[in-house]
């Protein structure tokens, strides 16, 4: 299953090493991975593969939440569809 | 790759503009429930609802955190229950009364937020059950938390039964007498349609018709503050252009509830029935249909203007829409209950808005007179003479019309009512004080109106 992660908000050092690393440990491959400054904000987008069987979305998500809260970004992890299906015909 | 500039468009709409999928419906018929012994129907009704929907809290809550939508409502739509009081051996008010009962039961133990199909179609005349589901309806509704009901009273085919009119006035009154702890609560959960649909997913009027299937999946979606939002962005620009926004935008969030149609459909292994593609708003500041149209330059939503503007809006959401999902269905329009709509609250409040201006935006919106407080001494007549006048609207138009107001028990003009939550506030709009009762005692049906020569 693919999907996205977004992480928004004020830039700062080891943004990247931090979420990357939280992916690495619960084995998710990172496929394609964008960086922008957008509206003043940091924009990292990251396509990403859940290959695992033993880890779930949900235990990703909650490790990247935690993330989340220590470094103050807003983190997003959402199935690819979801922007496909909004922007593609 | 996806492009970033489309992934942050998507999760502001979602963060801050309020997009979200209002409802997943599952319709679930209930023919093969219908026998003569309440007892036995009670218990095959909360048999099969309990096994076709045991999943469908669970499967909208895992769509909800994998794809990063909120999905508001999980509800539960079912065959017009006087379909089955038809079938009962001596039918009475409170045989229907336990059934309803038992509705609520299995809604709460699946976990949904309302259950819809205390219903009856009666549209040109009633049957025995019909007519005793009917009377039923105060009680059911004051002794029982999720259950929703629905009575269709008017089609353009048929034209409207004034018999059941008159039948629906007393109905509103006595349910929100018998509620009068929670100012009329009951009226929230009463719809009375003229041309009703039958995969609406939205309550209080959803119930499965007569055409459908065993059981099927209906979403609904919604975005107010998306369209809004986006309209900011071409201020001042012409109506061609305002038209060609709202299209795009309502586009993109049809595809998201096609989207979680199907995987709601998949993953239940239930087939999927329609996307309704309504503008639906919520009590949120930001999710407003009345904000829409103040956004088109209207100062105030129900001034000079505003039926044009809603007008606009609801078929440029259509046209947007259609392409966006396999099948269309519901109600599909802009939604314009007063208590829900932030703006509309305001601008009834300040006056603005009134039921006169209220009437003549059904004509060109999805369904009518919804969520409006109104006396708590307004005659029953007065309420019926309300709903002959929106069945008319609807029945001349070919369109979905129905009235939702809640005669607030020892409320009057100026006072406000508090519904909570998705149902919000309500300022107490005053109605005529002349008397329809004479035209309303009447009775008898009025004849289906000419479908040529239309000017």
């Amino acid at each position: 299953m693919k999907a996205v992660v977004t992480v928004i908000g004020k830039d700062q050092k080891g943004i990247i090493a931090k979420v990357s690393n939280i992916l690495y440990e619960n084995d998710v491959n990172i496929l394609d991975i964008s960086q922008t400054i957008m509206q003043d904000m940091f924009t990292m987008i990251m396509l990403v593969d859940f290959e695992s069987e033993t880890v779930t979305l949900k235990q990703v998500v909650d490790k990247l939440e935690e993330a989340e809260k220590e470094i103050g970004l807003s983190i997003h992890v959402q199935r690819e569809e979801i922007f496909t299906s909004m922007h593609r015909i | 790759m996806i492009n970033p500039f489309e992934v942050i468009e998507t999760i502001k709409m979602i963060d801050e503009e309020n997009l979200d999928i209002r409802t997943i419906t599952m319709g679930i018929s209930l023919k093969s429930c219908a026998g003569p012994d309440v007892d036995t129907v009670c218990e095959k009704i909360y048999d099969k609802i309990t096994t076709y929907a045991k999943d469908l809290v669970k499967t909208g809550e895992d769509i909800e955190e994998q794809f990063g939508i909120p999905i508001i409502n999980k509800r539960i739509s079912v065959t017009p229950i006087a379909t089955l009081v038809d079938a009962l051996e001596n039918p009475t008010v409170e045989k229907c009364v336990k059934i309803a009962k038992t509705l609520d039961r299995a809604a709460k133990t699946t976990g949904v937020n309302f259950i819809g199909g205390y219903t009856a179609l009666v549209h040109k005349d009633y049957t025995n059950g019909e007519r005793i589901l009917i009377e039923s309806i105060p009680e059911a509704l004051a002794s029982t938390e999720l259950v929703c009901s629905s009575v269709n009273v008017g089609s353009t085919r048929a034209g409207i039964n004034m018999n059941a009119v008159k039948q629906m006035g007393q109905v509103v009154k006595k349910a929100a007498e018998l509620t009068a702890d929670t100012q009329g609560f009951a009226c929230a959960k009463l719809v009375v349609f003229c041309n009703a649909v039958e995969d609406n997913p939205f309550m209080a009027g959803a119930f499965l018709g007569e055409g459908e299937g065993e059981c099927v999946i209906n979403v609904g979606v919604s975005g107010p503050g998306v369209v809004k939002c986006a309209l900011k962005k071409v201020k001042g620009e012409d109506f061609g252009v305002v038209a060609e926004t709202i299209k795009k935008t309502a586009f993109k969030i049809t595809r998201m509830g096609q989207l979680v149609a199907q995987e709601a459909s998949k993953r239940l292994g239930v087939p999927f029935g329609i996307v309704d593609l309504s503008l639906a708003p919520t009590p949120a500041v930001g999710d407003s249909v009345a904000y829409i149209l103040e956004e088109m330059g209207l100062e105030k939503c129900g001034t000079h203007g505003t039926t044009a503007a809603l007008a606009l809006l609801n078929d440029a959401v259509k046209k947007g829409g259609i392409m966006a999902s396999g099948y269309v269905g519901g109600l599909s329009g802009a939604f314009i209950p007063v208590s829900e709509d932030a703006g509309m609250i305001a601008a009834a409040k300040d006056g603005v808005l009134t039921i006169e201006k209220l009437e003549a935006m059904t004509c060109v919106c999805s369904v009518g007179l919804d969520m409006i407080v109104i006396p708590g001494d307004t005659s029953a007549e007065t309420i019926s003479a309300i709903i002959a006048d929106e069945a008319a609207i609807g029945m001349v138009n070919t369109k979905t019309t129905a009235v939702r107001v809640i005669p607030a028990p020892g409320k009057s003009e100026g006072d406000v009512v508090e519904f909570g939550g998705l149902l919000g506030t309500g300022p107490v709009m005053p109605v005529k004080g002349y008397s329809s009762a004479e035209f309303i005692n009447r009775g008898g049906r009025i004849p289906a109106p000419l479908q040529s020569l239309k000017n």
